[in-house]
């Protein structure tokens, strides 16, 4: 009997609160019919927006991935002071308002920041362009890959690179023969997320963009001025763009859970593995 | 190689046999710096620009004090109900079996992937006078979007995987014979679950709170559409941040930032020393 109530509320929880605005995105995108949804999201503005968001997450994930990569390599295969205080400084950006991360970019790179009058000196246009975008996207997702990747990579040892290396491979044979492999599914999941959060991203993005139409105007700020236009069933459009994107991460997410399910809980507990790693 | 390793931590060559120490540490020290750290220092030197006296002056105003009170205040009940309903929900799923288990275990981290926006126009669409929920509301005089509570429900949104997902695995590692052991005894499940799964669950609880609560209080995206965004009455502090920003106010941007952060990385470390102490105790027993 409790049971069936704790399990009745917890579906009803979860149903009012996730199934519910997922459907209202659906609903509302094709409230005008398929044919005004297709117009809908077939407009130039909107495929700019959608190939803004695209060379955003383009740019963004990999340089995060060459970070998480070397930062986990560091964290996971060697000892060294100011080890945990590191994986606090990478950690930072997630405690950071998206709003916040937007605006330390203007105060780096506005007209009064502080490199304003040199990059107007040059013509060169960070802050309301594309590169300040990639800036403020690359910071709310930094934290991503490096931490599914250190876990993983703890959980490794490091055995299997000596071996390689004592047989007489190179530094960069063992980690593209070893050590990428054993990461695999770790560096996909991460890059997952990755991608999902750079690809929404919102706050941040919308500080720094300036909102210029077809030009730097990214899905979610798209969908935004739609909807600030009372255009309900077009910002509902591109929105249902995004939320299948969601949806694609999640069933991913999924997939690589099954395959190896020490991912599900990896990233929650990395300290716990230090503390076994390094007795 | 050995020399740059040198230079990044002086005078303690790391062990072993493997390469890469010094490049590896010595790239994420620089990204680190030049994408996270420098930027963020930015934000406590300009807000000290106009004075010490200023800065106090911005901070306390009127204003920005009710938009200060409203994040946190809202941010504390949206955690606070994620809690109580995250932990009823992770339980049904790590105790019980029905049928879409993996399909609604999936789903619980809709809000991590889902577009901040999308979930703001989503749950607007939900709760206006004339949606789905809000049209049942109406009459009973409960009005949600545009309001401090239709805040609230964004938060909770955003908030519940933080809870579930920071529940589920100490759940999952929790001795079913426990609990046996103390209804044998003659526990009722009341007593059972307060003398012996809340104290295990506890470090837990606390660190899903301190999660949602924090990603709470900077969220912007889900909420400003929701919140009606009136001035002392529902304009949280990041949307303040921006209209700042819009008015080139930086130094006053900056002053409610730096308070933002400063309450935010209390927070984190908090949470990080608490999960350093359960891990700990964990060790022990």
């Amino acid at each position: 009997m409790g049971r069936l109530l704790l399990i009745v509320t917890a579906l009803l929880f979860l149903c009012l609160f996730l199934v519910l605005p997922l459907l209202a995105v659906f609903a509302q995108a094709l409230a005008k019919g398929f044919a005004a949804y297709f117009i809908a999201i077939s407009q130039p503005m909107a495929w700019a927006a959608v190939k803004l968001t695209l060379l955003v997450a383009a740019i963004a994930v990999p340089l995060n991935l060459i970070f998480g990569v070397a930062a986990a390599w560091a964290v996971a295969k060697f000892d060294f002071r100011g080890k945990s205080a590191l994986i606090t400084l990478i950690d930072l950006p997630f405690a950071v308002s998206p709003v916040i991360a937007g605006m330390i970019f203007i105060l780096v790179f506005g007209t009064h920041g502080w490199f304003g009058g040199f990059l107007k000196a040059h013509h060169i246009r960070v802050v309301f362009a594309v590169p300040g975008i990639v800036l403020a996207t690359i910071f709310v997702t930094f934290p991503f890959i490096a931490r599914e990747l250190i876990p993983v990579m703890q959980a490794q040892g490091k055995d299997d690179e000596e071996t390689a290396l004592s047989l007489g491979a190179t530094g960069w044979q063992t980690f593209w023969r070893v050590t990428l492999p054993n990461i695999r599914w770790g560096l996909l999941y991460g890059v997952l997320l990755c991608n999902a959060r750079a690809m929404g991203e919102f706050g941040a993005v919308s500080v720094v963009s300036g909102h210029i139409r077809g030009v730097t105007n990214t899905m979610p700020l798209h969908v935004e001025i739609l909807y600030n236009e009372y255009n309900y069933s077009a910002a509902f459009a591109v929105a249902s763009l995004l939320a299948l994107l969601a949806l694609l991460t999640l069933a991913g997410k999924s997939i690589l859970e099954w395959r190896q399910p020490e991912l599900r809980h990896a990233a929650r507990r990395p300290r716990d593995r230090t503390r076994r790693a390094n007795p | 190689m050995a020399t740059t390793a040198s230079v990044a931590i002086k005078g303690r060559k790391p062990r072993g046999i493997l390469p890469g120490f010094g490049l590896t540490l010595g790239y994420t020290m620089l990204y680190l710096s030049l994408l996270v750290l420098i930027p963020l220092c930015a934000v406590f030197i300009r807000s000290l620009s106009g004075g010490w006296g200023h800065f106090w002056e911005v901070v306390t105003a009127p204003r920005v004090l009710a938009s200060l009170r409203l994040s946190f205040g809202a941010s504390l009940i949206a955690a606070l109900t994620n809690v109580l309903f995250g932990l009823i929900v992770s339980w049904v799923l790590v105790r019980y079996t029905f049928p879409f288990k993996r399909f609604i275990d999936a789903m619980v981290d809709l809000p991590f992937a889902l577009p901040t926006a999308v979930a703001g126009i989503a749950l607007t669409a939900l709760y206006a006078p004339n949606g789905w929920i809000g049209a049942r509301l109406a009459p009973l005089g409960l009005n949600v979007a545009f309001t401090p509570l239709g805040i609230v429900v964004a938060l909770t949104f955003i908030g519940l995987p933080f809870v579930v997902r920071t529940l589920q695995p100490v759940l999952e590692e929790l001795d079913k014979e426990v609990e046996q052991a103390a209804a044998s005894l003659g526990a009722s499940a009341v007593q059972a679950f307060c003398r012996v799964i809340f104290p295990a669950l506890w470090p837990a609880l606390l660190t899903g709170f301190a999660l949602a609560f924090a990603r709470a209080v900077g969220e912007y995206g889900s909420v400003i559409f929701i919140a009606g965004n009136m001035p002392m009455r529902s304009e949280i502090a990041p949307l303040l941040i921006v209209s700042k920003l819009e008015q080139y106010d930086y130094a006053g941007a900056t002053a409610i930032a730096v308070v933002m952060l400063v309450l935010s990385f209390a927070l984190m470390f908090g949470i990080n020393a608490l999960q350093n102490w359960a891990s700990m105790r964990h060790g022990e027993r």
